[in-house]
């Protein structure tokens, strides 16, 4: 058995009366791809936001390779080695997607330069290679406000990969992509986490895409883990296939 | 293309003095006002707009007339100098608070507290000389002694040359990382935190730089009129550097300059030619810059120069 890279600890969140973490135990294991099903408002994006700082339990705790980050800020956490893909891809609008790629490389490789240019040749390179990864190498010099929303995503992607993390959250990681992209794109990107040696979890609605790219599933319905276990063992269990996969 | 354009611009600055002198002090006075509306436009690029920067423009004159009458240090540079660092680091202190607001709060605290200023500059007569200011000598330059008309030429000229270096620097930040950063703060604060990237850490620079460059513009300002008076800490003096910015434009280091080239000509002719209705003339500057101008008056030039800005 492989050491938990992250693990969850009798999580407990709720917004009002809606409980999106009740009691959740998990632990990602060290370069494993773990996705994570659910209808939609069962609390995935909660899980994600816990892991990252934006939301903060309750109860339980989060541990990082026994480190308790339960209640750093999104910073620290990056800064720990965690990075995330939104939902809803967050970019610096004002910039062309080779600023946005550039600043996230600045980012990891020293950011603190008052006076050495944003645009210079180790960061352009590094922001190239990332832009090739996720198959926008045409879009460098584009205006993020006038992309696409798969663009956007794409973009997203890209800049945590900049972040070289050892864990890596992705939310819906292929939603807005166009259906004859979806797969190019999740090749690609099982590409780069595997050889690269990165975790990572990704929520997901496309059970294709769950079948095909997940080591490990979690089943997460009305706050509670219903199901974890092998792709083909969980998304066949009767239950699952009633209660998630059926309503999602 | 832009460096002819600034070198054309310079050569305005040296040739106009020369056949209207009266026109020295004017534009010793467009430099210091665009020193202070740079700052206040190094904040803008975040969104962030300060009622307050007169508090950092009086400053510098103040720490100016202290320096040459309470410490006795006469020499142009040092006094240019310790005004900026007196400014830098009152704006570290008051920025450490700032930077956690955003918005209509950040406005109002920067005009809240310059405004406390100006009322303890008012009001604390024996150490500021209440209402009436404080006068500043004609410094010294290098252990020389030199006359009033030789200062203002040295204002001039050095304020040009000054205007080039500091805003070559200020220009060199805004394309690192860090000010790169600062529109970034506007559009998606979240993702610079996803980054890594310490928001308050990247405002408080800015807040910082900010301060100085009002401190310069300032320090400059009080050498030229020889005296200050709380008057330059009133909030009408913020609003005016805010305006400066916004005319001339924030997308660049230039831009502030024309702005406040517009602005004191603008003032200066209406003297003459139509007094009362020169802020009716500034008002539609700046009511046709919002509308038409995004990138403000130097962008217009920019365009007439045929030099398409890239954003």
């Amino acid at each position: 058995m492989t050491a938990p890279l992250l693990s969850v600890r009798d999580v407990h969140v709720s917004f009002g009366g809606v409980r999106a973490a009740d009691g959740v135990d998990v632990e990602v294991r060290q370069g494993e791809v773990l996705a994570i099903i659910g209808p939609n408002g069962s609390g995935k994006t909660t899980f994600i936001n816990l892991c990252t700082g934006y939301v903060k339990p309750h109860a339980g705790s989060i541990h990082l390779e026994g480190r308790d980050i339960t209640r750093n800020t999104p910073r620290q956490i990056t800064k720990l080695g965690i990075a995330r893909a939104f939902q809803i891809p967050q970019l610096f609008t004002e910039h062309r997607v080779i600023d946005n790629l550039m600043l996230a490389v600045a980012a990891r490789q020293g950011f603190w330069q008052v006076l050495a240019p944003l645009d210079q040749p180790a960061h352009r390179q590094r922001a190239t290679a990332l832009l090739e990864m996720v198959g926008l190498q045409d879009q460098a010099e584009s205006d993020v406000a006038t992309l696409p929303e798969g663009i956007r995503k794409l973009t997203d992607i890209a800049l945590a990969l900049a972040l070289e993390p050892r864990l890596l959250l992705l939310d819906e990681p292929t939603a807005g992509v166009s259906s004859g992209e979806k797969f190019p794109l999740m090749d690609r990107l099982m590409n780069v986490l595997r050889s690269q040696g990165v975790t990572a979890v990704f929520v997901e609605h496309d059970m294709d895409l769950v079948r095909r790219y997940a080591d490990r599933v979690i089943v997460w319905n009305q706050g509670k883990v219903v199901a974890d276990g092998p792709p083909d063992e969980v998304m066949n269990d009767p239950a699952v296939l009633r209660d998630v996969v059926g309503v999602i | 293309m832009r460096i002819a354009l600034l070198l054309a611009l310079a050569a305005l600055f040296v040739a106009f003095p020369l056949a209207f002198p009266w026109l020295a002090f004017v534009f010793t006075l467009v430099i210091s006002k665009g020193f202070a509306a740079l700052g206040v436009a190094v904040l803008l690029r975040a969104g962030l707009i300060s009622i307050g920067h007169a508090l950092f423009y009086s400053l510098g004159a103040y720490t100016v007339a202290y320096l040459s009458r309470g410490a006795g240090v006469t020499d142009l540079i040092l006094q240019l100098a310790g005004a900026v660092a007196v400014s830098s680091l009152v704006g570290l202190i008051i920025g450490l608070f700032m930077v956690r607001y955003r918005g209509i709060f950040f406005a109002m605290l920067n005009l809240a507290v310059s405004m406390v200023f100006f009322t303890l500059l008012s009001k604390l007569y024996a150490l500021t000389g209440g209402t009436d200011g404080v006068r500043i000598g004609t410094p010294t330059l290098f252990g020389t002694t030199i006359e009033r008309d030789t200062l203002e030429s040295i204002l001039l000229y050095g304020g040009l040359v000054l205007a080039f270096g500091v805003g070559y620097l200020v220009h060199r930040y805004l394309k690192s990382p860090m000010g790169e950063a600062l529109p970034a703060v506007e559009t998606n604060e979240i993702r610079l935190e996803y980054l890594g990237i310490a928001v308050p850490r990247v405002l408080l620079a800015a807040y910082v730089a900010s301060a100085g460059l009002a401190g310069l513009g300032g320090a400059m300002y009080g050498l030229l009129v020889g005296h200050v008076s709380p008057e330059l800490a009133y909030w009408t003096i913020s609003g005016q550097l805010v305006l400066v910015a916004v005319l001339g434009g924030i997308g660049g280091v230039v831009g502030p300059f024309v702005g406040a080239f517009f602005l004191e000509i603008i003032r200066s002719f209406a003297v003459i030619y139509f007094d009362n209705i020169w802020n009716l003339i500034i008002g539609a500057g700046l009511l046709i810059v919002i509308f038409f101008l995004p990138r403000g008056l130097y962008g217009l030039i920019e365009r007439a120069t045929q030099r398409g800005p890239r954003r």
